[in-house]
């Protein structure tokens, strides 16, 4: 049981990341627009078809 | 011309050679792709040709060929000169740390997600572009350029040359510090609410412990978690509640954060003891959850209360969507937000004005009513300046674009409403009041609780006093007023009811005394043809006559007779204060005053004379009187409706007018409404004492212009503008009504009345909960993770009761 000593914090440290990713994102305007993102992902080009190789910004 | 340009052209020109595989639209110059078999308009087309293809479905696109010519969204080519003006850049154009021109620009054209695939091509097409990034819903893209390799006119006609034509986006500055403080709050949220649940199963652990049986280290270690979680959510997403306790300490008044802090602050050092003594309860999870709660709840109203007084709403409400945009020798159709300072607008009769300006060219007459509460058109002519909100009557004008948007004299008008529904609100106030007080009580009986439990068992002190702190939030209580009226002034705006603040909804809720000024409020104040008596074949010959006048009763003339072929006058004489004389089909035609008429032709048929109350018009042909005509100020058409409805709500309605008494009794009498109700020949000042005594009996509610009623909708206990202008009535009147006729002020009184017993059941609610909850914390019922569930479910309940209330229709009605 003691390895609970060791997990808890390890998970606190991965709470920690997502924390940290979450804020970064927030603050980079990751969540001001939650309707165009989806149907940009559909517009990815297809491999080979495109003419150009540079992904979608 | 640079070289880009004439890049652009020429892929222009190469565009109408290239047509989609798929559609057989011509492809936009940018995405040709000079190497590939096939071309492709848009994304859609590229999925549906792939689709198609890999199903062996290829034949489709040989039947394509020759369908009727395609309809897409064409390149207007213009060149976009003004958006590399340096006006254009101070007032759109700002720069990233990376060193880039940054620019919103709104796009007409855009319609699906295959449109997000296109704009965000603009980089590719175009270098020196670093972003573009376009928001479908709101048809905004935020692009990124070079300013060094590339000129923004040049993206714009890129963006033209794809099908969207751009717009800068005004309005930026309010946007982005929104959207700061929307990224701030998300961002606490999201750290609060990863703490709490965390330490809610840390604090799972624990409770099931205590049944099951844990180990002193791993209870003491779990216990030791929840304090080191816990600390940061306090610090970090909780310090808002402590600086608005600190802010509410400094100025001396009591601030719901209040409460709140010190639950806050005395859980979490009580925590802290009993961690570091482990003995007695931790109050982490509990804390935890409430600042999450709490900050979600917030988050929450304030998203209802913005959506509710948005002024930018409030502008569009008024002002037309679009307007025409003089470009070269055509004109096109622009969004209001997008027009520019320096723009021509081509703004026909009866078209209202998007922006302020000035008459480039053209004469005409404006309804200025909104504004100034002018009645009268005023006559316009170059150089003239006209304002946005006001209305073409007459002819077609240009005008160049002054000031557009939050700049307009309409957009200044409406913050001032805006700001004075935050100053006076005394029903605001009252809440705000009470819940002062209600903290004070608050406190003083957490105190007593603390002191009467302590000695018989300390940890019950604490954990009653903290849960009564907790549960007897005062959101809702301050929450039930405001949001009620807030939202009831959001909503009434979209329907064209302007209201100045909270109290003048409290004050229409209960019927009184309403007054009513007769021309313009019940009366459309316009002359119009009451009475004809004469044969239809004179009709053509008088409208013939009355065609080129400007005179009133020549306009009503035209309405009247509005579908009846009028031949060509001739000879016209038009003689001020008279009438009108002149040759129609070869006869002599006379219109005029019968004193003007009698002197020119004998006594012809007999015509009948008009009623007394109506001006009186004759008609003579070839040397006889053949018609007669009778003008007046007709009743609106829905003021019978109104004012019955009204009457059965339980106001006293009457007529107070400067108009002749014999006028206003025969409108009262149309109304049915009681003779000694309608006061007429009434200077101001006798308005005045009218309103004043009918004042002392209750409510008086006066509804006029703004310009002859000021003085008594001043006196009266709500003053309703109607007709008179925004601008003028808003001075004095609490409430503007900008819809022409009597139905809005029944929306008006009806919307008041839901308002108020919104506010009613809102603050019972919130007194009911606030009562019953601190009862049950005092004698510790309920443990304060209880209380922390509970509080937040009671603002939530407000702010949901307040926003689902049909107060206003919700629906504009047009």
């Amino acid at each position: 049981m003691s390895v609970v000593f060791i997990v808890v914090p390890l998970a606190a440290l991965i709470v920690l990341a997502a924390v940290i990713a979450f804020v970064v994102s927030a603050r980079r305007g990751q969540f001001d627009d939650l309707d165009t993102p989806p149907v940009r992902m559909l517009n990815d080009d297809r491999p080979g078809r495109s003419g150009s190789s540079t992904p979608n910004p | 011309m640079t070289a880009a340009d004439a890049t652009v052209r020429a892929s222009l020109q190469h565009a109408t050679a290239v047509v989609c595989t798929h559609c057989q639209l011509p492809v936009p110059a940018g995405l040709i792709e000079p190497d590939a078999q096939d071309q492709f308009c848009c994304g859609g087309c590229r999925t549906a040709f792939a689709v198609l293809h890999d199903h062996g479905l290829d034949t489709y696109h040989d039947t394509t060929v020759g369908r009727d010519g395609p309809v897409a969204a064409e390149p207007r080519g213009r060149s976009f000169e003004e958006f590399d003006h340096v006006t254009f850049h101070e007032l759109y154009v700002r720069r990233t740390p990376e060193g880039l021109s940054q620019v919103d620009l709104y796009l007409e054209g855009v319609r699906c997600g295959a449109c997000v695939w296109l704009v965000e091509r603009v980089p590719l097409v175009v270098p020196g572009v670093a972003r573009a990034e376009l928001n479908v819903r709101r048809s905004l893209a935020r692009v990124a350029w070079d300013d060094t390799a590339v000129s923004l006119s040049h993206v714009a006609r890129t963006l033209d040359s794809l099908g969207y034509h751009p717009h800068p986006f005004r309005g930026f500055e309010v946007e982005a510090m929104r959207r700061r403080e929307d990224r701030a709050m998300l961002a606490r949220i999201g750290v609060a609410g990863a703490i709490a649940a965390n330490v809610m199963l840390a604090a799972l652990a624990l409770y099931s412990g205590q049944f099951g049986g844990m180990d002193g280290p791993y209870e003491r270690f779990f216990r030791w978690v929840s304090l080191l979680l816990t600390t940061p959510a306090l610090f970090g997403p909780g310090r808002v509640f402590f600086a608005g306790a600190w802010a509410s300490f400094k100025t001396r008044t009591l601030h719901m954060d209040l409460p709140i802090a010190i639950a806050l602050a005395v859980g979490w050092a009580q925590g802290v003891a009993n961690t570091i003594t482990n003995s007695g309860p931790i109050y982490f999870d509990g804390l935890a959850t409430l600042i999450f709660a709490l900050l979600a709840g917030r988050f929450l109203q304030q998203r209802g209360q913005r959506a509710a007084t948005d002024s930018a709403e409030l502008l569009y409400s008024l002002s037309p969507l679009t307007a025409r945009v003089v470009d070269g020798d055509a004109t096109r159709e622009v969004p209001a937000q997008a027009l520019l300072p320096g723009m021509t607008l081509e703004v026909r009769a009866g078209e209202t004005f998007a922006a302020d300006g000035t008459v480039a060219s053209g004469r005409s007459k404006v309804d200025v009513a909104l504004l100034t509460g002018e009645s009268r058109p005023v006559s316009v002519d170059a150089g003239d300046r006209v304002y946005a909100g006001t209305m073409n009557v007459s002819s077609a004008l240009r005008v160049r674009v002054d000031a557009a948007g939050e700049q307009s004299r309409l957009a200044s008008l409406l913050h001032q409403v805006e700001d004075s529904v935050r100053r006076r609100a005394p029903v605001v106030q009252l809440a705000n009041r009470l819940a002062v007080w209600f903290v004070a009580v608050v406190l003083l009986v957490a105190a007593g609780t603390a002191l009467f439990w302590y000695p018989r068992n300390p940890t019950a002190a604490i954990d009653n006093a903290i849960a009564l702190l907790v549960v007897t939030c005062p959101c809702a209580l301050a929450l039930a007023t405001p949001l009620a009226v807030s939202v009831a002034i959001g909503r009434a705006a979209r329907n064209g009811i302007l209201i100045k603040g909270g109290d003048a909804l409290e004050r229409l809720a209960a019927p009184g005394t309403l007054l009513l000024d007769k021309t313009g409020t019940i009366t459309e104040s316009r002359v119009a043809l009451a009475a004809w008596d004469g044969p239809e074949w004179v009709k053509p010959l008088v409208l013939a006559l009355e065609q080129e006048s400007s005179h009133p009763i020549a306009a009503g003339f035209r309405r009247a007779f509005d579908g009846i072929a009028a031949g060509e006058a001739r000879l016209t004489t038009h003689v001020a204060g008279g009438g009108i004389d002149g040759m129609v089909d070869g006869r002599h035609v006379v219109v005029g005053s019968p004193a003007f008429v009698e002197a020119r032709a004998a006594r012809g048929p007999d015509v009948s004379t008009p009623a007394r109350h109506l001006t009186p018009v004759l008609v003579a042909v070839d040397g006889a009187i053949m018609a007669s005509a009778g003008f007046g100020d007709p009743v609106r058409a829905d003021a019978g409706r109104a004012v019955d409805s009204l009457r059965r709500r339980g106001w006293k309605v009457g007529i107070l007018s400067g108009d002749h008494s014999e006028v206003v009794a025969s409108v009262g009498e149309t109304l049915g409404l009681s003779r000694d109700g309608c006061v007429g020949g009434a200077a101001p000042e006798e308005k005045l004492r009218v309103v004043q005594e009918a004042g002392r009996n209750g409510t008086v509610v006066m509804v006029g212009d703004g310009v002859n009623d000021a003085a008594a909708m001043a006196a009266a206990s709500v003053g309703v503008g109607v007709h008179g202008g925004a601008e003028a009535c808003l001075a004095t009147a609490d409430v503007y009504l900008a819809r022409p006729g009597l139905g809005p002020l029944v929306t008006l009184t009806e919307g008041a009345t839901r308002t108020m017993r919104v506010i009613r059941r809102n603050i019972a609610f919130s007194i009911g909960y606030n009562v019953i909850g601190a009862a049950l914390a005092v004698t510790g019922v309920i443990t304060p993770l209880i209380a922390a569930v509970l509080m937040p479910a009671s603002s939530l309940t407000v702010v949901l009761a307040s926003w689902l209330s049909r107060t206003f229709p919700t629906e504009r009605a047009s």
